[in-house]
């Protein structure tokens, strides 16, 4: 590329009307003629629209014509053009780095209703880029390679969704779950609303695919422990949960299962809400993707030491026979991976409804929350699909509470979204299984989506009661007898204008959703940012939905917050086409504004090291010198600011660069 | 000061959050105060303590920083970076007779274009009422203690005179 | 040929500059042989008078120490600029300001009725203060004026070089001299002295640890002091934002640095610079504990301008009354 740096600088500034977005507030070539008498300044033009084919024209020609070294268009935002026209500039034989734009359009004339102090703003902000682009020097743009594989980080639909998309594209895929299984909340739930169609009939061929997919790697009983590197080359440990079976060798025949020394299920079944019981050697679901089993070391005795280990009889052991697929040696290993970009699929976690103690959840059996109900009515949940409580009685009356850890100053201010929609799906099969009388507790009933308000429509017309009112207590202290033994509702209906007491045999929660407990830990491990309620905060709520801050990391489904299935897939695709776009290219150009230190001036003071939250900059012992590795620098000049001496560069934002900016935005000639 | 006087306040913006807030606000024709010039940084972590002395030298009259929230900053970090820095300089500058109200830092994600308007306009306002800085002119009033030799002049004998509020005790002047 | 000229200055300074030439023991020697001091008012005894009426240019150096602070320093570098080729601003206060720059942190007046009236130690029951001119038995003498503002030398002329350090060292002192007696002369401006912070000499380098969150800050009185890293001690030292060339003398002999040095060519503000880079590596993130943090640091001002304010970017606290007295 040329190297002009020394020559006799040679500005050509461009001044664009926007139509009349810019001149009607600013006056174009009064500014094109301020401008013209500054030093360097040899062309100054005012033209209409600077962006379209005869604007970019202009400058192309000109530099020939001009023999300009230096360009400044004053227009729209840099955000919006400054590609534009760097490229312009670089057709017309320029390093595009000998450019500078000025925002005059959403920084001055958008925002101003004054002409005179429109137009000298405009003034004083080309005239800093005049100053400023004199010392700007040539740079070039660095191509990364970026690696083909990618990494899907959880197991729902959505991670699911977006690997098979990936994979399906031809393109290796790391599936990481933290679970034995891959399938997520989706596949506790038992129909789907608004369609109702069964969960499990819609999820688990695609989960079974995802197992057997040849480009995809399913990690199950596993988590990202450390992400390093950057967009396009990720190195990324996980660690691997010993389940003490071997994954390859075991079958799925669950005969370990059969032949466990403990005869009948004794332990908290996770899956079912704890709702049903589990052996220490356990398939979490019968559909269960690896369709391998695991051994809970907490409560497998073989783990338990001393003279319990020797109470186990390792039946299962025996059990599983020449395959020899139990391991108990089993230790936990980290294993690397390299993926040029990683989705982040973590899901939610339902609201923890013992929050709310005045609902009762914990003190009372018969609470249950909305996903406990989800595993009763479910036909392979722990009593087969019949509703009974947990006192052993069918309910005859039903109280459905919703926005319970939503919309709630105390807990958590947002909507979950989903509540409404899955209290009706809810109370359909329960009326559906029971036949019982059932009441939904609702503040808004919000069903935007397709079908959903005929959804609502047609549970009116099934005889479910509404009643609008956010419900103040669960309790069991009857006022009269026919109160007696259950659980009464007490509520303000505020359509009718009266607190109501309503007794019922069961009362289920619509707990809200909410973001995993550890999501600061996966936000930090993969440099994402929250939002202020703690889900991860996608790059554009509109422009770049499923993009985030950091290059290269995609997020999808509940993670950003609460959404129902049909969404979450629609957004598990568009992340994996972002990512597609990424993966096909091969490459990535960076922004040129990397920092690096000047190797003699630097004395190794260290200041800088432990301020890159990149790791970029590093100490080189032998020559007691910092070292910017450029690859991992983000260009965010927090180092450059804070060298002591001085020592520390960045690329397009130099700090002399930057004072004779200032100095223009504040020079009065 | 003349009536006309407007303040000159110079802003480092942040890329990602603050700048892009600026933007929304363009977009959303939202007014503003025009007395603002917004220098673009990537990250209010670039912004150096020196910039914001210098932009005062240069005849600022007051500075506003503005960057992600806490836990937003696209490069994880440097806001924190810089409310540390900010913290000090902005009471070594108080030190320096430079009143508190001329630095500002404020935090403002790319959705609040409203923030932008708000911030600008009680900046604008709140100067307007403090009144010029002007550093550039307070030096050349400091200068002119110079003029006289810088002009050549001799001046020892013109200067004899003393002060008048030291003139009882004169005769008593020991050194 | 005649041997060149060189004349030694002394203006608000402590004389410790003086002290440095004096320093070069047996080579001043040389220096003397090779050249002539047509003024050394601490040393050898010359007239105002015999300088004023040289030639213009006809002093091939002067190395002048001491801020700019009153009418008669400013009027002798004027005078010494006009006759000399070379004026160098020789030591911290007139490179930066030095220590006298600090009282740009105060109205004269404050100044003045401090040291002859409130001081502790002053008895001064008449209130007596100098005056701009006393007649005694019908002679009159003059003093000079001391300005509102403590400037360094190039506040006030121009300068070709500069020799930093309170005071600059032996060695520094020589290379300069030298330089100017063999022509081997640095672009004009130049700071002789090498271009990078202290660190890079400073014998407690190895134990800088690679992180430093910094919870509190101690002053040296406060905290008894070990070998390693001042800073890995939570000891301010201006090491890293000052310039090299004392050979870390400071830091050897026990104390952290106090930046007599200045800044590097590349920075324009030393005070700024350090507080930019020990701010940078405060633990808090939170603004309460963030200012806990640094109110251990009472006087940044003191701090990180203990040699640089009057060459600072803003010079002199701005709002202090103006006062058209002497």
């Amino acid at each position: 590329m040329d190297n002009r740096d020394s020559q006799e600088i040679r500005i050509g500034f461009y001044i664009c009307h926007c139509g009349s977005n810019i001149a009607a507030m600013v006056d174009c070539p009064a500014v094109a003629k301020a401008i013209g008498k500054l030093a360097g300044v040899v062309l100054t033009r005012d033209y209409k629209y600077m962006c379209s084919d005869p604007g970019q024209e202009l400058i192309r020609k000109d530099i020939a014509e001009f023999k300009l070294n230096r360009v400044v268009v004053a227009s729209c935002s840099p955000l919006l053009h400054e590609k534009t026209f760097r490229g312009a500039v670089e057709a017309g034989g320029l390093n595009p780095f000998y450019f500078h734009m000025v925002n005059i359009r959403e920084h001055d004339a958008w925002v101003h209703t004054d002409k005179a102090e429109a137009t000298e703003k405009a003034c004083a902000l080309s005239r800093a880029a005049i100053r400023r682009v004199a010392k700007h020097k040539a740079l070039e743009v660095k191509r990364v390679s970026v690696h083909p594989d990618v990494l899907v980080v959880g197991g729902g639909i959505a991670g699911i969704h977006a690997a098979m998309t990936i994979a399906n594209a031809g393109r290796k895929v790391y599936l990481v779950e933290r679970e034995p299984s891959i399938g997520g909340h989706m596949a506790k739930f038992d129909k789907t609303f608004p369609t109702l169609d069964c969960a499990a009939c819609i999820l688990t061929p695609k989960m079974s695919e995802a197992g057997s997919h040849p480009n995809i790697t399913l990690m199950t009983y596993s988590e990202v422990a450390k992400m390093d590197g950057y967009v396009g080359n990720y190195t990324v440990t996980i660690k691997r949960k010993p389940r003490y079976i071997k994954e390859d060798v075991c079958t799925g025949c669950q005969e370990c299962i059969a032949n466990c020394v403990y005869k009948e299920p004794k332990f908290r079944d996770e899956f079912n809400e704890g709702l049903g019981k589990r052996k220490p050697v356990y398939i979490p679901f019968p559909q269960a993707t690896p369709q391998v089993v695991a051994i809970d070391s907490r409560t497998c005795l073989n783990f338990k030491g001393g003279v319990l280990t020797d109470m186990c009889k390792k039946s299962c052991v025996a059990a599983c026979g020449e395959k020899q697929a139990i391991d108990f040696t089993q230790q936990e290993i980290l294993q690397e991976v390299k993926v040029g970009a990683i989705i982040i699929a973590t899901g939610f976690q339902p609201f923890d409804a013992a929050r709310i103690p005045q609902y009762g959840y914990g003190r009372y059996p018969n609470v249950y929350t909305a996903l406990e109900i989800e595993r009763l009515v479910n036909a392979s949940g722990p009593t087969s699909g019949h509703v009974i409580m947990r006192d052993g009685t069918e309910p005859k009356s039903i109280g459905i509470i919703h926005c319970v850890g939503s919309r709630d100053q105390k807990t958590n201010r947002w909507c979950s979204k989903v509540c409404c929609m899955y209290s009706l799906k809810l109370a359909h099969l329960l009326k559906e299984h029971t036949g019982a009388e059932i009441y939904n507790f609702y503040i808004d009933m919000r069903t935007p989506g397709k079908g959903y308000e005929e959804f609502y429509d047609k549970l009116l017309e099934e005889g479910v009661h509404f009643i609008r009112g956010r419900v103040g207590e669960v309790t069991d202290w009857a006022a009269s007898p026919e109160e007696e033994g259950k659980l009464v509702v007490r509520v303000e209906d505020t359509l009718a204008g009266y607190v109501r007491r309503i007794p019922f045999d069961m009362v289920v929660l619509a707990t809200g959703l909410e973001p995993k407990s550890d999501a600061q830990d996966v936000r930090r491990l993969f440099n994402m940012s929250c939002g202020s309620e703690g889900f991860f905060l996608e790059r554009h709520p509109k422009l770049a939905p499923v993009s985030t801050f950091s290059d290269g990391i995609y997020i999808a489904g509940c993670c950003q917050g609460p959404r129902d299935i049909p969404d979450t897939v629609a957004q598990a695709g568009a992340a994996a086409a972002e990512v597609l776009v990424l993966v096909d290219k091969g490459y990535i150009e960076q922004e040129p504004n990397t920092a690096f230190i000047l190797d003699e001036e630097c004395c190794g003071c260290k200041s800088c090291i432990p301020l890159c939250p990149y790791t970029a900059i590093t100490f080189d012992a032998t020559r007691k010198k910092a070292v910017i590795n450029e690859a991992l620098c983000k260009g965010c000049g927090t180092c450059v600011a804070a060298c002591p001496s001085g020592s520390i560069v960045q690329n397009l934002f130099e700090d002399d660069e930057i004072f004779s900016e200032i100095e223009g935005v504040l020079a009065h000639d | 000061m003349t009536n006309d006087w407007s303040p000159r306040i110079v802003a480092f913006f942040c890329n990602w959050c603050t700048y892009t807030a600026a933007d929304l606000a363009g977009v959303s024709r939202l007014k503003y105060a025009s007395n603002v010039r917004v220098i673009r940084l990537m990250c209010s972590g670039r912004v150096d303590p020196q910039f914001v002395l210098d932009a005062l030298a240069k005849g600022a009259d007051a500075v506003l920083i503005g960057g992600c929230h806490p836990f937003d900053c696209h490069y994880v970090e440097g806001n924190y970076k810089c409310l540390r820095r900010f913290q000090l300089l902005k009471r070594m500058v108080q030190e320096l007779g430079i009143e508190g109200d001329r630095l500002r830092l404020e935090w403002i994600s790319a959705a609040e274009g409203d923030k932008v308007r708000t911030v600008i306009n009680e900046m604008s306002a709140t100067i307007r009422r403090l009144g010029p800085l002007g550093i550039p002119a307070k030096v050349e009033e400091w200068d002119r203690e110079m003029e006289q030799f810088a002009a050549g002049i001799e001046v020892l004998e013109s200067q004899a005179e003393p002060c008048e509020s030291h003139a009882g005790v004169r005769e008593g002047a020991n050194v | 040929m005649s041997k060149p000229k060189v004349a030694f200055y002394w203006c608000a300074s402590c004389g410790g500059c003086e002290e440095t030439v004096v320093d070069l023991a047996e080579d001043i020697l040389g220096v003397v042989e090779l050249v002539d001091i047509v003024l050394w008012p601490v040393a050898m005894d010359f007239k105002y008078a015999d300088i004023e009426a040289m030639p213009d240019k006809s002093i091939t150096a002067t190395l002048l120490n001491g801020a700019i602070r009153s009418t008669e320093q400013e009027e002798m570098a004027r005078l010494l600029r006009r006759k000399s080729q070379f004026l160098i601003a020789y030591g911290a206060c007139a490179h930066t300001g030095g220590i006298p720059g600090l009282a740009n942190q105060f109205p004269r007046e404050q100044i003045l009725s401090f040291n002859y009236q409130d001081a502790p130690t002053v008895v001064n029951e008449a209130k007596l203060r100098p005056q701009l001119e006393t007649t005694e038995e019908g002679r009159t003498v003059h003093l000079p004026r001391l300005h509102n503002v403590v400037r360094t030398l190039d506040q006030v002329v121009d300068v070709d070089y500069y020799v930093p350090g309170c005071p600059p060292t032996p060695k520094l002192t020589r290379a300069a001299i030298t330089a100017l007696l063999e022509g081997n002369l640095p672009p004009k401006g130049s700071v002789i002295a090498p271009d990078h912070a202290l660190c890079e000499e400073c014998s407690r380098k190895d134990t800088k640890p690679d992180k430093w969150d910094f919870s509190s800050f101690s002053r040296t009185h406060q905290k008894l002091m070990d070998e390693t890293c001042f800073l890995a001690q939570g000891v301010v030292c201006m090491g890293p934002a000052t310039r090299a060339g004392c050979e870390a003398v400071c830091t050897s002999g026990g104390m952290p640095c106090t930046g007599c040095f200045g800044a590097t060519s590349r920075v324009r503000d030393q005070g700024a610079k350090m507080l930019s880079a020990l701010c940078s590596n405060i633990a808090a993130k939170d603004e309460d504990e963030i200012e806990a943090t640094l109110g251990s640091i009472p006087d940044p001002v003191g701090t990180f301008y203990r040699y640089g304010l009057a060459g600072s970017i803003l010079r002199r606290k701005l709002n202090l009354p103006p006062d058209e007295q002497g």
